[in-house]
Protein backbone atom coordinates (compact mmCIF):
# COMPACT_ATOMS: atom_id res chain seq x y z
CA UNK A 1 0.00 0.00 0.00
CA UNK A 2 1.63 3.15 -1.26
CA UNK A 3 -0.88 5.85 -0.60
CA UNK A 4 -3.92 5.48 1.63
CA UNK A 5 -6.72 7.89 2.43
CA UNK A 6 -8.59 7.01 5.61
CA UNK A 7 -12.06 8.51 5.94
CA UNK A 8 -11.06 11.97 4.81
CA UNK A 9 -13.52 14.84 4.87
CA UNK A 10 -12.89 18.39 3.76
CA UNK A 11 -14.96 21.42 2.91
CA UNK A 12 -16.60 24.57 4.10
CA UNK A 13 -19.19 24.50 6.90
CA UNK A 14 -22.04 25.15 4.47
CA UNK A 15 -20.61 23.05 1.66
CA UNK A 16 -18.76 19.80 2.26
CA UNK A 17 -16.52 18.92 -0.68
CA UNK A 18 -15.25 15.49 0.37
CA UNK A 19 -17.31 13.24 2.64
CA UNK A 20 -15.65 10.35 4.35
CA UNK A 21 -13.52 9.25 1.42
CA UNK A 22 -11.28 6.20 1.75
CA UNK A 23 -9.06 4.78 -0.97
CA UNK A 24 -5.84 2.88 -1.43
CA UNK A 25 -3.25 3.28 -4.16
CA UNK A 26 -0.91 0.36 -4.81
CA UNK A 27 2.54 0.65 -6.32
CA UNK A 28 2.63 0.44 -10.11
CA UNK A 29 -1.06 1.10 -10.68
CA UNK A 30 -2.69 3.50 -13.08
CA UNK A 31 -5.85 4.73 -11.42
CA UNK A 32 -8.42 6.88 -13.18
CA UNK A 33 -10.63 9.11 -11.11
CA UNK A 34 -13.96 9.78 -12.79
CA UNK A 35 -16.61 12.20 -11.67
CA UNK A 36 -18.76 15.05 -12.97
CA UNK A 37 -17.75 18.69 -12.70
CA UNK A 38 -17.76 19.82 -9.09
CA UNK A 39 -17.70 16.29 -7.69
CA UNK A 40 -14.53 17.03 -5.73
CA UNK A 41 -11.90 15.36 -7.94
CA UNK A 42 -9.36 18.16 -7.73
CA UNK A 43 -9.94 18.57 -4.00
CA UNK A 44 -9.42 14.84 -3.48
CA UNK A 45 -6.17 14.87 -5.47
CA UNK A 46 -4.89 17.90 -3.59
CA UNK A 47 -5.85 16.33 -0.26
CA UNK A 48 -3.77 13.28 -1.15
CA UNK A 49 -0.86 15.65 -1.80
CA UNK A 50 -1.21 17.12 1.65
CA UNK A 51 -2.13 20.57 0.35
CA UNK A 52 -5.14 20.96 2.61
CA UNK A 53 -5.69 20.70 6.32
CA UNK A 54 -8.36 18.02 6.41
CA UNK A 55 -11.44 18.32 8.61
CA UNK A 56 -11.40 14.62 9.33
CA UNK A 57 -9.34 11.54 8.52
CA UNK A 58 -5.78 11.24 7.37
CA UNK A 59 -3.61 10.37 4.41
CA UNK A 60 -0.77 7.85 4.74
CA UNK A 61 2.20 7.52 2.44
CA UNK A 62 4.07 4.23 2.85
CA UNK A 63 2.40 3.84 6.21
CA UNK A 64 3.25 7.29 7.58
CA UNK A 65 0.82 10.17 7.95
CA UNK A 66 1.73 12.78 5.33
CA UNK A 67 0.89 15.57 7.73
CA UNK A 68 3.85 14.38 9.83
CA UNK A 69 6.22 14.23 6.85
CA UNK A 70 8.24 17.23 5.78
CA UNK A 71 6.88 18.83 2.62
CA UNK A 72 10.32 18.39 1.09
CA UNK A 73 10.52 14.66 1.85
CA UNK A 74 7.05 14.15 0.44
CA UNK A 75 7.96 16.07 -2.73
CA UNK A 76 10.75 13.58 -3.41
CA UNK A 77 8.17 10.77 -3.52
CA UNK A 78 4.92 12.27 -4.80
CA UNK A 79 4.69 14.72 -7.66
CA UNK A 80 1.74 16.87 -8.63
CA UNK A 81 1.03 17.46 -12.31
CA UNK A 82 -1.52 20.28 -12.32
CA UNK A 83 -4.00 21.06 -15.04
CA UNK A 84 -2.44 22.96 -17.92
CA UNK A 85 -2.25 26.56 -16.85
CA UNK A 86 -1.43 29.83 -18.39
CA UNK A 87 1.82 30.93 -16.82
CA UNK A 88 2.32 34.60 -16.03
CA UNK A 89 6.05 34.66 -16.58
CA UNK A 90 7.87 33.30 -19.60
CA UNK A 91 10.36 30.99 -17.90
CA UNK A 92 12.22 28.74 -20.30
CA UNK A 93 11.15 25.08 -20.39
CA UNK A 94 14.41 23.94 -18.83
CA UNK A 95 13.99 26.37 -15.93
CA UNK A 96 10.49 25.01 -15.24
CA UNK A 97 11.78 21.43 -15.34
CA UNK A 98 14.73 22.29 -13.08
CA UNK A 99 12.26 23.43 -10.42
CA UNK A 100 11.76 19.71 -9.85
CA UNK A 101 15.24 19.57 -8.29
CA UNK A 102 14.27 21.99 -5.52
CA UNK A 103 13.21 19.28 -3.02
CA UNK A 104 16.73 17.86 -3.29
CA UNK A 105 18.48 21.15 -2.56
CA UNK A 106 19.35 22.90 0.64
CA UNK A 107 18.77 26.65 0.89
CA UNK A 108 22.23 27.69 -0.25
CA UNK A 109 23.11 24.91 -2.69
CA UNK A 110 22.87 25.80 -6.34
CA UNK A 111 21.75 23.62 -9.24
CA UNK A 112 24.63 21.39 -10.30
CA UNK A 113 25.58 19.82 -13.62
CA UNK A 114 24.00 16.64 -12.30
CA UNK A 115 20.67 18.41 -11.73
CA UNK A 116 20.83 19.67 -15.30
CA UNK A 117 21.56 16.15 -16.56
CA UNK A 118 18.53 14.78 -14.71
CA UNK A 119 16.33 17.50 -16.20
CA UNK A 120 17.70 16.85 -19.68
CA UNK A 121 17.15 13.12 -19.30
CA UNK A 122 13.48 13.71 -18.41
CA UNK A 123 12.98 16.04 -21.37
CA UNK A 124 14.71 13.55 -23.64
CA UNK A 125 12.57 10.68 -22.42
CA UNK A 126 9.40 12.58 -23.29
CA UNK A 127 11.02 13.60 -26.62
CA UNK A 128 10.75 17.31 -25.95
CA UNK A 129 14.44 18.07 -25.46
CA UNK A 130 14.26 20.40 -28.46
CA UNK A 131 11.92 22.68 -26.46
CA UNK A 132 14.64 23.22 -23.81
CA UNK A 133 15.12 26.95 -24.30
CA UNK A 134 11.65 27.88 -25.53
CA UNK A 135 9.55 30.13 -23.28
CA UNK A 136 7.02 28.05 -21.35
CA UNK A 137 4.30 30.56 -22.32
CA UNK A 138 4.84 30.07 -26.03
CA UNK A 139 4.63 26.29 -26.40
CA UNK A 140 1.38 24.39 -27.06
CA UNK A 141 -0.87 23.00 -24.35
CA UNK A 142 0.32 19.45 -25.02
CA UNK A 143 3.95 20.50 -24.80
CA UNK A 144 3.24 22.33 -21.55
CA UNK A 145 1.64 19.21 -20.09
CA UNK A 146 4.70 17.18 -21.11
CA UNK A 147 6.95 19.82 -19.53
CA UNK A 148 5.07 19.46 -16.25
CA UNK A 149 5.43 15.67 -16.46
CA UNK A 150 9.16 16.09 -17.11
CA UNK A 151 9.32 18.29 -14.01
CA UNK A 152 7.56 15.59 -11.98
CA UNK A 153 10.12 13.02 -13.21
CA UNK A 154 12.97 15.40 -12.41
CA UNK A 155 11.56 15.61 -8.89
CA UNK A 156 12.63 11.97 -8.48
CA UNK A 157 9.08 11.08 -7.49
CA UNK A 158 7.59 7.78 -8.63
CA UNK A 159 4.00 8.53 -7.70
CA UNK A 160 2.29 11.06 -9.94
CA UNK A 161 -0.97 12.75 -9.06
CA UNK A 162 -2.33 14.28 -12.23
CA UNK A 163 -5.29 16.61 -12.58
CA UNK A 164 -7.01 16.01 -15.91
CA UNK A 165 -3.80 15.54 -17.86
CA UNK A 166 -5.67 14.94 -21.13
CA UNK A 167 -7.66 18.15 -20.81
CA UNK A 168 -7.03 20.54 -23.67
CA UNK A 169 -4.84 18.15 -25.62
CA UNK A 170 -5.64 17.33 -29.22
CA UNK A 171 -6.55 13.74 -30.10
CA UNK A 172 -3.02 12.76 -31.09
CA UNK A 173 -1.51 14.26 -27.95
CA UNK A 174 -4.10 12.52 -25.77
CA UNK A 175 -3.08 9.17 -27.21
CA UNK A 176 0.59 10.09 -26.87
CA UNK A 177 0.02 10.97 -23.23
CA UNK A 178 -1.73 7.67 -22.49
CA UNK A 179 1.00 5.71 -24.27
CA UNK A 180 3.55 7.59 -22.21
CA UNK A 181 1.74 6.65 -18.99
CA UNK A 182 1.81 2.97 -19.93
CA UNK A 183 5.55 3.15 -20.66
CA UNK A 184 6.32 4.90 -17.38
CA UNK A 185 4.06 2.51 -15.49
CA UNK A 186 6.15 -0.40 -16.72
CA UNK A 187 9.19 1.34 -15.23
CA UNK A 188 7.55 1.36 -11.84
CA UNK A 189 5.77 4.69 -11.81
CA UNK A 190 2.35 4.93 -10.17
CA UNK A 191 -0.37 7.21 -11.50
CA UNK A 192 -3.52 8.61 -10.02
CA UNK A 193 -5.20 10.82 -12.58
CA UNK A 194 -8.57 12.43 -12.89
CA UNK A 195 -10.21 12.38 -16.28
CA UNK A 196 -13.42 13.29 -18.03
CA UNK A 197 -13.09 10.44 -20.52
CA UNK A 198 -14.41 7.02 -19.36
CA UNK A 199 -12.82 5.61 -22.53
CA UNK A 200 -9.38 6.65 -21.32
CA UNK A 201 -10.03 4.81 -18.09
CA UNK A 202 -11.11 1.70 -20.03
CA UNK A 203 -8.01 1.90 -22.22
CA UNK A 204 -5.19 2.36 -19.75
CA UNK A 205 -6.34 2.23 -16.14
CA UNK A 206 -5.82 -0.71 -13.82
CA UNK A 207 -8.46 0.69 -11.57
CA UNK A 208 -11.26 3.23 -11.70
CA UNK A 209 -12.59 5.27 -8.83
CA UNK A 210 -15.87 7.11 -9.28
CA UNK A 211 -16.54 10.20 -7.24
CA UNK A 212 -19.91 11.85 -6.92
CA UNK A 213 -20.84 14.72 -4.59
CA UNK A 214 -17.66 14.14 -2.63
CA UNK A 215 -18.23 10.43 -2.02
CA UNK A 216 -16.79 7.39 -3.74
CA UNK A 217 -19.59 5.44 -5.42
CA UNK A 218 -17.46 2.80 -7.13
CA UNK A 219 -13.89 1.53 -6.95
CA UNK A 220 -12.59 -1.44 -8.91
CA UNK A 221 -11.37 -2.85 -12.22
CA UNK A 222 -12.43 -0.67 -15.17
CA UNK A 223 -14.50 -3.33 -16.93
CA UNK A 224 -16.36 -4.06 -13.72
CA UNK A 225 -16.89 -0.48 -12.67
CA UNK A 226 -17.59 1.30 -15.94
CA UNK A 227 -21.11 0.18 -16.83
CA UNK A 228 -24.20 1.82 -18.26
CA UNK A 229 -25.64 2.00 -14.77
CA UNK A 230 -22.62 3.60 -13.12
CA UNK A 231 -22.13 6.11 -15.95
CA UNK A 232 -25.79 7.08 -15.68
CA UNK A 233 -25.42 7.48 -11.94
CA UNK A 234 -22.34 9.62 -12.46
CA UNK A 235 -23.26 11.80 -15.42
CA UNK A 236 -27.04 11.37 -15.78
CA UNK A 237 -26.72 10.31 -19.44
CA UNK A 238 -27.46 6.94 -20.96
CA UNK A 239 -24.29 5.37 -22.28
CA UNK A 240 -23.75 1.87 -23.60
CA UNK A 241 -20.51 0.11 -22.87
CA UNK A 242 -19.67 -2.22 -25.74
CA UNK A 243 -17.12 -5.01 -25.78
CA UNK A 244 -15.02 -4.77 -28.89
CA UNK A 245 -12.63 -7.63 -28.22
CA UNK A 246 -11.87 -9.75 -25.23
CA UNK A 247 -11.63 -7.34 -22.31
CA UNK A 248 -11.53 -4.21 -24.45
CA UNK A 249 -14.49 -1.91 -24.14
CA UNK A 250 -15.65 1.43 -25.48
CA UNK A 251 -18.43 3.78 -24.43
CA UNK A 252 -21.03 4.99 -26.88
CA UNK A 253 -23.70 7.46 -25.82
CA UNK A 254 -27.03 5.69 -26.39
CA UNK A 255 -29.05 8.46 -28.04
CA UNK A 256 -26.26 9.47 -30.41
CA UNK A 257 -25.53 5.81 -31.11
CA UNK A 258 -29.10 5.01 -32.07
CA UNK A 259 -29.57 8.18 -34.15
CA UNK A 260 -26.47 7.50 -36.18
CA UNK A 261 -27.48 3.85 -36.65
CA UNK A 262 -30.87 4.94 -37.99
CA UNK A 263 -29.13 7.04 -40.64
CA UNK A 264 -27.12 4.16 -42.03
CA UNK B 1 24.83 31.80 -19.69
CA UNK B 2 25.35 34.93 -21.74
CA UNK B 3 22.73 36.80 -19.70
CA UNK B 4 25.12 36.83 -16.74
CA UNK B 5 27.28 39.32 -18.63
CA UNK B 6 24.73 41.98 -17.75
CA UNK B 7 25.74 41.96 -14.11
CA UNK B 8 29.39 43.07 -14.53
CA UNK B 9 28.28 45.51 -17.25
CA UNK B 10 25.73 47.10 -14.93
CA UNK B 11 28.18 47.20 -12.01
CA UNK B 12 30.58 49.10 -14.27
CA UNK B 13 27.79 51.43 -15.39
CA UNK B 14 26.78 52.00 -11.76
CA UNK B 15 30.34 52.99 -10.79
CA UNK B 16 30.51 55.33 -13.76
CA UNK B 17 27.14 56.85 -12.86
CA UNK B 18 28.28 57.45 -9.27
CA UNK B 19 31.52 59.13 -10.39
CA UNK B 20 29.73 61.22 -12.99
CA UNK B 21 27.07 62.28 -10.51
CA UNK B 22 29.81 63.38 -8.09
CA UNK B 23 30.89 65.96 -10.67
CA UNK B 24 27.41 67.49 -10.86
CA UNK B 25 26.51 70.41 -8.66
CA UNK B 26 26.85 74.16 -8.23
CA UNK B 27 30.56 73.93 -7.48
CA UNK B 28 32.31 72.49 -10.52
CA UNK B 29 34.53 69.49 -9.92
CA UNK B 30 35.61 67.45 -12.93
CA UNK B 31 36.38 63.74 -13.11
CA UNK B 32 40.15 64.30 -13.07
CA UNK B 33 39.91 66.28 -9.84
CA UNK B 34 37.78 63.54 -8.34
CA UNK B 35 40.41 60.93 -9.20
CA UNK B 36 43.11 63.21 -7.76
CA UNK B 37 41.05 63.53 -4.58
CA UNK B 38 40.47 59.78 -4.39
CA UNK B 39 44.15 58.93 -4.83
CA UNK B 40 45.08 61.62 -2.30
CA UNK B 41 42.72 60.16 0.28
CA UNK B 42 44.04 56.67 -0.49
CA UNK B 43 47.53 58.03 0.31
CA UNK B 44 48.90 57.96 -3.22
CA UNK B 45 48.98 61.51 -4.57
CA UNK B 46 49.14 64.79 -2.72
CA UNK B 47 46.70 67.65 -2.83
CA UNK B 48 46.56 71.19 -1.60
CA UNK B 49 45.27 70.95 1.97
CA UNK B 50 42.63 73.65 1.67
CA UNK B 51 41.34 72.21 -1.59
CA UNK B 52 41.33 68.74 -0.06
CA UNK B 53 39.16 69.91 2.83
CA UNK B 54 36.78 71.65 0.44
CA UNK B 55 36.53 68.60 -1.80
CA UNK B 56 36.08 66.35 1.18
CA UNK B 57 33.20 68.50 2.34
CA UNK B 58 31.48 68.74 -1.04
CA UNK B 59 32.08 65.21 -2.24
CA UNK B 60 31.92 63.12 0.90
CA UNK B 61 29.56 65.12 3.10
CA UNK B 62 27.15 66.55 0.57
CA UNK B 63 27.12 64.73 -2.75
CA UNK B 64 28.07 61.16 -1.87
CA UNK B 65 25.40 60.58 0.85
CA UNK B 66 22.78 61.77 -1.57
CA UNK B 67 24.04 59.53 -4.37
CA UNK B 68 24.19 56.55 -2.03
CA UNK B 69 20.70 57.34 -0.79
CA UNK B 70 19.41 57.39 -4.37
CA UNK B 71 21.15 54.10 -5.15
CA UNK B 72 19.79 52.42 -2.01
CA UNK B 73 16.24 53.61 -2.61
CA UNK B 74 16.33 52.63 -6.28
CA UNK B 75 17.67 49.16 -5.48
CA UNK B 76 15.36 48.56 -2.57
CA UNK B 77 12.19 49.55 -4.43
CA UNK B 78 13.15 47.61 -7.57
CA UNK B 79 14.06 44.44 -5.69
CA UNK B 80 10.96 44.47 -3.53
CA UNK B 81 8.85 45.27 -6.61
CA UNK B 82 10.33 42.31 -8.50
CA UNK B 83 9.84 40.06 -5.47
CA UNK B 84 6.19 41.15 -5.09
CA UNK B 85 5.50 40.67 -8.81
CA UNK B 86 6.81 37.09 -8.69
CA UNK B 87 5.24 36.27 -5.33
CA UNK B 88 1.80 37.59 -6.29
CA UNK B 89 2.11 36.14 -9.81
CA UNK B 90 1.17 39.50 -11.19
CA UNK B 91 3.50 41.74 -13.16
CA UNK B 92 1.40 44.80 -12.36
CA UNK B 93 1.94 44.98 -8.62
CA UNK B 94 4.39 47.30 -6.90
CA UNK B 95 5.96 47.35 -3.43
CA UNK B 96 3.00 49.50 -2.33
CA UNK B 97 0.66 46.50 -2.71
CA UNK B 98 0.36 45.67 0.98
CA UNK B 99 0.06 49.27 2.10
CA UNK B 100 3.63 49.87 3.29
CA UNK B 101 3.98 53.20 1.47
CA UNK B 102 0.58 54.48 2.60
CA UNK B 103 1.41 53.51 6.17
CA UNK B 104 4.84 55.09 6.05
CA UNK B 105 3.45 58.32 4.57
CA UNK B 106 0.92 58.56 7.36
CA UNK B 107 3.59 57.82 9.97
CA UNK B 108 5.91 60.50 8.62
CA UNK B 109 3.10 63.07 8.48
CA UNK B 110 2.03 62.18 12.01
CA UNK B 111 5.64 62.57 13.15
CA UNK B 112 5.71 66.04 11.63
CA UNK B 113 2.69 67.33 13.52
CA UNK B 114 3.34 65.75 16.91
CA UNK B 115 7.02 66.53 17.17
CA UNK B 116 9.55 68.84 15.64
CA UNK B 117 12.31 66.24 15.73
CA UNK B 118 13.46 64.65 12.53
CA UNK B 119 13.81 61.34 14.30
CA UNK B 120 10.08 61.24 15.07
CA UNK B 121 9.31 61.57 11.37
CA UNK B 122 11.65 58.74 10.47
CA UNK B 123 10.51 56.48 13.28
CA UNK B 124 6.86 57.23 12.45
CA UNK B 125 7.40 56.34 8.79
CA UNK B 126 9.13 53.07 9.64
CA UNK B 127 6.74 51.90 12.34
CA UNK B 128 3.55 52.79 10.47
CA UNK B 129 4.87 51.21 7.27
CA UNK B 130 5.21 47.94 9.12
CA UNK B 131 1.91 48.43 10.91
CA UNK B 132 0.07 48.84 7.59
CA UNK B 133 1.48 45.57 6.26
CA UNK B 134 0.67 43.79 9.52
CA UNK B 135 -2.92 44.96 9.22
CA UNK B 136 -3.07 43.77 5.60
CA UNK B 137 -1.70 40.33 6.55
CA UNK B 138 -4.04 40.20 9.55
CA UNK B 139 -7.10 40.93 7.40
CA UNK B 140 -5.98 38.26 4.93
CA UNK B 141 -5.84 35.70 7.73
CA UNK B 142 -9.41 36.39 8.86
CA UNK B 143 -11.04 34.20 6.25
CA UNK B 144 -10.33 31.03 4.36
CA UNK B 145 -9.83 31.33 0.66
CA UNK B 146 -7.27 32.08 -2.00
CA UNK B 147 -4.25 33.33 0.01
CA UNK B 148 -2.93 35.69 -2.65
CA UNK B 149 -6.29 37.27 -3.34
CA UNK B 150 -6.91 37.72 0.39
CA UNK B 151 -3.52 39.40 0.82
CA UNK B 152 -4.13 41.75 -2.11
CA UNK B 153 -7.55 42.71 -0.73
CA UNK B 154 -6.05 43.10 2.75
CA UNK B 155 -3.45 45.43 1.23
CA UNK B 156 -6.10 47.50 -0.53
CA UNK B 157 -8.07 47.89 2.71
CA UNK B 158 -5.01 48.69 4.79
CA UNK B 159 -3.74 51.16 2.17
CA UNK B 160 -7.13 52.88 2.06
CA UNK B 161 -7.20 53.08 5.86
CA UNK B 162 -3.83 54.80 6.07
CA UNK B 163 -4.62 57.08 3.16
CA UNK B 164 -7.70 58.29 5.06
CA UNK B 165 -5.69 58.66 8.25
CA UNK B 166 -3.15 60.71 6.29
CA UNK B 167 -5.98 62.99 5.12
CA UNK B 168 -6.99 63.51 8.76
CA UNK B 169 -3.43 64.45 9.67
CA UNK B 170 -3.27 66.88 6.76
CA UNK B 171 -6.62 68.37 7.78
CA UNK B 172 -5.57 69.04 11.35
CA UNK B 173 -2.04 70.18 10.43
CA UNK B 174 -1.12 73.82 10.78
CA UNK B 175 -1.68 75.09 7.22
CA UNK B 176 1.25 77.52 7.24
CA UNK B 177 4.14 75.37 8.37
CA UNK B 178 3.18 71.74 8.83
CA UNK B 179 0.93 71.17 5.83
CA UNK B 180 3.46 72.36 3.23
CA UNK B 181 6.13 70.25 4.93
CA UNK B 182 3.91 67.16 4.72
CA UNK B 183 2.94 67.77 1.11
CA UNK B 184 6.55 68.40 0.14
CA UNK B 185 7.69 65.24 1.92
CA UNK B 186 5.09 63.16 0.13
CA UNK B 187 6.49 64.31 -3.20
CA UNK B 188 9.71 62.55 -2.31
CA UNK B 189 13.18 64.00 -2.42
CA UNK B 190 16.71 63.52 -1.23
CA UNK B 191 17.62 67.08 -0.28
CA UNK B 192 17.29 66.13 3.39
CA UNK B 193 19.34 62.93 3.10
CA UNK B 194 22.22 63.42 5.52
CA UNK B 195 25.28 61.22 5.80
CA UNK B 196 24.44 59.87 9.20
CA UNK B 197 20.90 58.71 8.36
CA UNK B 198 22.09 57.19 5.10
CA UNK B 199 24.86 55.35 6.91
CA UNK B 200 22.55 53.94 9.58
CA UNK B 201 19.82 53.00 7.13
CA UNK B 202 22.19 51.46 4.58
CA UNK B 203 22.95 48.49 6.83
CA UNK B 204 19.36 47.17 7.12
CA UNK B 205 18.57 48.08 3.51
CA UNK B 206 21.58 46.20 2.16
CA UNK B 207 20.81 43.26 4.43
CA UNK B 208 17.19 43.23 3.25
CA UNK B 209 18.18 43.41 -0.42
CA UNK B 210 20.70 40.59 -0.01
CA UNK B 211 18.18 38.41 1.79
CA UNK B 212 15.63 38.92 -0.98
CA UNK B 213 18.31 38.05 -3.55
CA UNK B 214 19.01 34.81 -1.69
CA UNK B 215 15.36 33.82 -2.16
CA UNK B 216 15.39 34.45 -5.94
CA UNK B 217 15.15 30.77 -6.82
CA UNK B 218 12.16 30.35 -4.53
CA UNK B 219 10.45 33.32 -6.16
CA UNK B 220 10.39 31.39 -9.44
CA UNK B 221 8.61 28.55 -7.70
CA UNK B 222 6.18 30.77 -5.78
CA UNK B 223 5.20 32.31 -9.11
CA UNK B 224 3.89 28.92 -10.25
CA UNK B 225 1.13 29.16 -7.63
CA UNK B 226 0.76 27.97 -4.05
CA UNK B 227 -0.30 24.39 -4.76
CA UNK B 228 2.54 23.68 -7.16
CA UNK B 229 5.07 25.34 -4.89
CA UNK B 230 3.89 23.25 -1.95
CA UNK B 231 3.99 20.07 -3.99
CA UNK B 232 7.58 20.96 -4.86
CA UNK B 233 8.39 20.85 -1.17
CA UNK B 234 8.30 24.57 -0.43
CA UNK B 235 6.89 25.87 2.84
CA UNK B 236 4.90 28.53 1.00
CA UNK B 237 3.39 30.35 3.97
CA UNK B 238 6.67 30.73 5.83
CA UNK B 239 8.73 31.76 2.82
CA UNK B 240 6.11 34.27 1.74
CA UNK B 241 6.04 35.85 5.20
CA UNK B 242 9.85 36.10 5.23
CA UNK B 243 9.80 37.73 1.80
CA UNK B 244 7.03 40.14 2.80
CA UNK B 245 9.02 41.03 5.92
CA UNK B 246 12.20 41.94 4.05
CA UNK B 247 10.31 43.73 1.26
CA UNK B 248 8.41 45.75 3.86
CA UNK B 249 11.59 46.51 5.79
CA UNK B 250 13.43 47.95 2.82
CA UNK B 251 10.39 49.74 1.36
CA UNK B 252 9.62 51.42 4.68
CA UNK B 253 13.25 52.50 4.96
CA UNK B 254 13.14 54.16 1.54
CA UNK B 255 10.39 56.39 2.90
CA UNK B 256 12.55 57.10 5.96
CA UNK B 257 15.33 58.45 3.71
CA UNK B 258 13.51 60.03 0.81
CA UNK B 259 9.77 60.22 1.32
CA UNK B 260 7.33 58.78 -1.16
CA UNK B 261 8.96 57.79 -4.46
CA UNK B 262 6.54 56.08 -6.80
CA UNK B 263 6.76 54.02 -9.97
CA UNK B 264 10.33 52.80 -9.52
CA UNK B 265 9.26 49.51 -7.96
CA UNK B 266 6.74 48.89 -10.71
CA UNK B 267 8.79 49.81 -13.75
CA UNK B 268 12.36 48.77 -13.08
CA UNK B 269 11.48 45.06 -12.73
CA UNK B 270 9.90 45.30 -16.19
CA UNK B 271 13.03 46.90 -17.64
CA UNK B 272 15.13 44.16 -16.08
CA UNK B 273 12.76 41.52 -17.42
CA UNK B 274 13.09 42.98 -20.92
CA UNK B 275 16.87 42.64 -20.64
CA UNK B 276 17.33 39.25 -19.03
CA UNK B 277 13.93 37.49 -19.02
CA UNK B 278 11.76 36.49 -16.08
CA UNK B 279 14.12 34.10 -14.25
CA UNK B 280 14.36 35.74 -10.84
CA UNK B 281 17.83 34.31 -10.16
CA UNK B 282 19.20 36.85 -12.63
CA UNK B 283 16.28 39.27 -12.75
CA UNK B 284 16.61 40.24 -9.07
CA UNK B 285 20.28 41.34 -9.08
CA UNK B 286 19.81 43.05 -12.45
CA UNK B 287 16.75 44.91 -11.13
CA UNK B 288 18.77 46.00 -8.08
CA UNK B 289 21.53 47.45 -10.25
CA UNK B 290 19.23 49.12 -12.79
CA UNK B 291 17.14 50.57 -9.98
CA UNK B 292 20.23 52.10 -8.38
CA UNK B 293 21.47 53.58 -11.65
CA UNK B 294 18.02 54.85 -12.60
CA UNK B 295 17.36 56.66 -9.36
CA UNK B 296 20.83 58.27 -9.28
CA UNK B 297 20.23 59.60 -12.79
CA UNK B 298 16.70 60.76 -11.98
CA UNK B 299 18.00 62.52 -8.87
CA UNK B 300 20.67 64.21 -10.99
CA UNK B 301 17.90 65.47 -13.28
CA UNK B 302 15.82 66.55 -10.28
CA UNK B 303 18.61 68.67 -8.80
CA UNK B 304 20.28 69.94 -11.98
CA UNK B 305 17.50 70.58 -14.51
CA UNK B 306 16.26 73.82 -13.03
CA UNK B 307 17.73 76.23 -10.53
CA UNK B 308 15.10 75.02 -8.09
CA UNK B 309 15.11 71.36 -7.21
CA UNK B 310 12.15 69.32 -8.50
CA UNK B 311 10.79 66.75 -6.02
CA UNK B 312 12.12 63.33 -6.97
CA UNK B 313 8.75 61.57 -6.80
CA UNK B 314 7.37 63.91 -9.45
CA UNK B 315 10.24 63.14 -11.82
CA UNK B 316 9.99 59.39 -11.34
CA UNK B 317 6.25 59.50 -12.11
CA UNK B 318 6.66 61.75 -15.13
CA UNK B 319 9.44 59.56 -16.52
CA UNK B 320 7.66 56.38 -15.50
CA UNK B 321 4.33 56.91 -17.21
CA UNK B 322 5.49 57.11 -20.84
CA UNK B 323 7.87 54.27 -20.16
CA UNK B 324 5.11 52.10 -18.80
CA UNK B 325 3.09 52.67 -21.95
CA UNK B 326 6.07 51.29 -23.89
CA UNK B 327 6.28 48.31 -21.57
CA UNK B 328 2.59 47.49 -22.19
CA UNK B 329 3.62 46.29 -25.61
CA UNK B 330 5.06 43.24 -23.89
CA UNK B 331 1.84 42.33 -22.05
CA UNK B 332 0.75 40.42 -25.13
CA UNK B 333 3.80 38.15 -25.03
CA UNK B 334 3.39 37.02 -21.44
CA UNK B 335 5.99 39.38 -19.94
CA UNK B 336 8.88 37.71 -21.70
Amino acid sequence: MLLVAENISFGFPDKPVLRDVSLTVHRGEIISLLGPNGSGKTTLLKSLLGLYRLDKGRVLFEGRAISSLRQKTLAQSIAYVPQIHRASFAYSVIDVVLMGRIPHKTFFSRFSAEDLDIAHAALDKLSILHLRDRPYTQISGGERQLTLIARAMTQGAHTFIMDEPANGLDYGNQIKLLEGLIDLCEEGYTFLKSTHFPDHALWVADRVIMLKDGSIIADGRPDNVITSESLFALYGREVDVHSLRESFKVCIPRKIGTCRCAHT
Amino acid sequence: MSKNIWIPCLVFLLIFTVLFSLTLGKYEINLREIFAFLSASAGFGTMDEEKYALFSNILLDIRLPRIIAAALIGSALSVSGAAFQAMFINPLVSPALLGVLAGASFGAALGMIVSSSWFAVQAGAFVCGFLAVLIAVGIARLYRGDRLLMLILGGIISGALFTSLLSIVKYVADPYNQLPAIVYWLMGGLSLADGKTVLYVSVPICTGILCLLLFSRYLNILSMGDDEAKSLGINVTRIRMVLIFFATLISALTVVIGGLIGWVGLIIPHVARMLVGPDNRILMPVAALIGAIYLIVVDDVARMLFTVEIPLGIVTSLMGIPFFILVLKNARKGWA
